[in-house]
């Protein structure tokens, strides 16, 4: 099992004709996902088919709104490559289309305009992933983002993170020890982000093909204490944990938007404290994320096997 | 980006929040001149030399007092707050004290408990008018991350740290969460303003106060508008006695004018040299250096450097690419510092594949001509082929097996 993109998920890939658009679209088309149309306002009618460098195996019908892609092709999901400048207009236009979920992958979108965007958002029931993440995948059945796919493994691992390739390393970990993982989500390095730790938590909860849950946060804010105290009254499964930036010096923005310690608040000690109190199995160094999840779930699980086992698509 | 406390209220003023007279000066001429200038007959004022004058609008003029007056604050501008405590804002009485004051902060080496030890080198100087306090109150805007809505946050301990009142005296602070569907609403700010005890002309003042605030912090996209101490003066006016204004730096492109105001001086000058690379770095006081991409992951790296018993020197994301121009801009950069004692490279190759990456670091290191021991961990798609490349290299590099593994490899090449 898994949550939120699987088998079922239809995709319009906003901004497909753009560089990373239609490098990620290929990439995505290869790992299985159902590409099923593009939106480039004014390219409406162009039957894509991918770069030269780029070709993808099956052409995705573009149109100008995200409404034409719902109406003609009944795109369920979209994902965003639209630059910072216009990518919350993206978000307001797939939310009014009638989109259930947004994967918002572009970086540096102004706050003022995600205020105005996670309050739209809300009226509208919409969901969202990100800004600024890598997006979402379900191993072997559909990948809604820019993670390279081949690393992941279907299994029963969710992993929950605010990174991009510290989300790589640590099912790059899960992968080798023989394990795999239901679905990663990548829920952005912003301060305002669609789908924090605790929405995707009570996902995790319902869904019977996760067994434990990898949740990967950073300095900055305090989404990773209001999950903690969720889990410690609502999650059973098991929960392991780890923070980035406890070298991180006050006042820096360390790379992403919301990683920054702003009037001692946010610190990694404070989440790891709060982390430790709720139960969840705190790890000191990002190099054993893995084998704590392998001792937490207590399985005898093979040495690294060498096999590329993600390379085989279901 | 930060701004300094005169470049706050010059912002402030277009959007007709009561402040201080008051301008710049770089020089003790200069910040004579400008106390004249502020100092004298209402008529000299509206003639007034410095841009914050001519800048102002008539309101702000007019808030401060028409009546001639001898008392002036020269205050140091920097970007760190307890300047106070650190002896740089001094009251003069006199244009010769105004000149001797000046010339004492100008150039002088100001350490507050947030310059670090080394302090900061005064260059810039704000010539104010003085102001008769009644009272000290507070009001910032900033996000709030919990409710993603902004908020605006009032009280009656202003002069004194907020965090210190939120941490020991939280009901002490009022605030209001702005529903971005319509706005800071007056009923908002007449809320803050009987909240803190204020009534009659005041209590109009500060709502009026509070409604142009919001505005220059919405409209200017910043990221923290902080008035403290936000000051009665004993003739019912409310004034920003200080401005400490910080901005989202995804939203700059929409204000070439903010822009305009970062000064380089209070920068570190190999983080401005780093940003013409477009990396993304941050200076650090340890000896390994470290070059990752993705800032998840520079973090975690430098965090297990920490664990493994040696010091990150800085904190550096060359990107999702890592190719030969950005390892090597990378090199140069960590290289300049000369605390650097060893380099880690942590490379998690996904889409792009490592032995790209292999081929990439080894070129730029010949580039650049490395020295120091490397070590380097990358991971991912063709790692191993990866690995054999950068061991056949002939090159000065230790090759990790892994993440822990690096981190010792690192730690160990400091201690030989």
């Amino acid at each position: 099992m898994s949550i939120l993109v699987d088998k079922s998920t239809r995709l319009v890939v906003q901004g497909i004709t753009g560089g990373e658009g239609t490098f990620h679209t290929h990439q995505m088309i290869d790992y299985g996902t159902k590409v099923i149309a593009g939106v480039t306002p004014g390219k409406g009618g162009l039957v894509y088919n991918g770069s030269d460098q780029y070709p993808f195996k099956k052409p995705v019908p573009v149109f100008n709104t995200v409404a034409d892609a719902v109406k003609n092709e009944g795109a369920n999901t979209s994902i965003i490559f639209v630059p910072a400048g216009f990518a919350a207009e993206a978000i307001m236009e797939a939310a009014e289309a009638g989109i259930k979920l947004i994967v918002a992958i572009t970086e540096g979108i102004p706050a003022r305009d995600m205020v105005k965007v996670y309050e739209y958002l809300q009226r509208t029931g919409t969901r969202m992933i990100g800004p600024n993440c890598p997006g979402i995948i379900s191993p072997g059945k559909c990948k809604v983002g820019i993670m390279p796919g081949f690393i992941h493994k279907p299994g029963t691992v969710g992993i929950i993170s605010r990174s991009g390739t510290l989300t790589y390393e640590a099912v790059w970990q899960v992968t080798q020890l023989g394990l795999g993982q239901s679905t990663c989500i990548g829920i952005g390095g912003d301060p305002i982000i669609g789908t924090r730790f605790i929405d995707a938590l009570k996902l995790f909860k319902d869904d019977d093909g996760t067994e434990a849950v990898i949740m990967i946060g950073e300095i900055g804010g305090t989404a990773e204490e209001e999950a903690a105290d969720y889990i410690k009254k609502n999650f059973k499964k098991p929960v392991i944990g780890f923070i980035a930036g406890r070298t991180a010096p006050p006042g820096r923005r360390m790379g992403h938007a919301g990683a920054i310690i702003s009037g001692g608040k946010g610190t990694a000690a404070e989440k790891m404290v709060a982390m430790k109190k709720a139960g969840i199995h705190v790890v000191e160094s990002p190099a054993l994320i893995g084998e704590m999840v392998k001792k937490v779930l207590g399985k005898k699980v093979s040495k690294k096997s060498k096999k590329l086992e993600g390379k085989s698509k279901k | 980006m930060k701004i300094h406390e005169y470049q706050g209220k010059e912002i402030l003023r277009k959007y007709n929040v009561p402040t201080p007279l008051g301008g710049v000066a770089f020089s003790v001429d200069e910040a004579v001149k400008v106390a004249q200038s502020i100092g004298g007959s209402s008529t000299s004022l509206t003639t007034g030399s410095s841009t914050s004058l001519t800048t102002g609008s008539s309101t702000s003029l007019t808030t401060g007092s028409s009546t001639p007056f001898t008392m002036w604050v020269v205050k140091a501008q920097i970007h760190a707050g307890g300047r106070g405590k650190g002896g740089g804002v001094k009251v003069a009485k006199s244009l010769d004290e105004v000149r001797q004051l000046a010339s004492q902060i100008l150039g002088m080496r100001l350490i507050t408990h947030q310059t670090g030890p080394e302090g900061k080198i005064v260059k810039r100087l704000l010539i104010e008018q003085g102001i008769s306090i009644a009272k000290e109150l507070y009001v910032g805007i900033t996000l709030d991350r919990a409710k993603s809505q902004n908020v605006v946050m009032a009280s009656t301990e202003g002069g004194v740290e907020i965090e210190k009142v939120a941490a020991e005296t939280p009901e002490k602070i009022l605030k209001e969460t702005v529903n971005p569907s319509i706005g800071f609403k007056d009923f908002q700010a007449r809320k803050l303003a009987f909240g803190l005890g204020l009534s009659g002309d005041t209590l109009k003042n500060a709502v009026k106060f509070f409604l142009a605030l919001y505005r220059a912090y919405e409209e200017s996209d910043a990221s923290l508008a902080e008035i403290n101490p936000l000051v009665i003066t004993t003739d019912g006016q409310v004034l920003a006695l200080d401005a400490k204004m910080n901005f989202d730096d995804n939203a700059l492109f929409r204000h070439p004018d903010i822009l305009e105001m970062r000064d380089l001086d209070e920068e570190e000058p190999l983080e401005i040299e780093a940003s013409k690379y477009n990396l993304n770095y941050i200076k650090l006081d340890g000896n390994v250096g470290c070059m990752v991409n993705g800032a998840g992951l520079a973090m975690a790296t430098m965090d297990i450097i920490k664990l493994a018993g040696g010091e990150p020197a800085n904190f550096l994301d060359v990107g999702g690419g890592a190719n030969v121009e950005t390892v090597s801009n990378g090199f140069k950069i960590i290289l300049s510092d000369k605390n650097v004692k060893a380099v880690l490279i942590n490379i998690f190759g996904g889409i792009v594949r490592c032995d790209r990456v292999a081929n990439g670091v080894i070129e730029a290191a010949k580039q650049v001509n490395v020295t120091l021991p490397v070590v380097v961990r990358l991971d991912g798609t063709n790692a191993k082929e990866a690995r054999e490349i950068l061991a056949n290299s002939g090159l000065n590099f230790a090759v990790a097996s892994s993440f822990e593994d690096a981190a010792h490899k690192v730690t160990q090449a400091i201690k030989n």
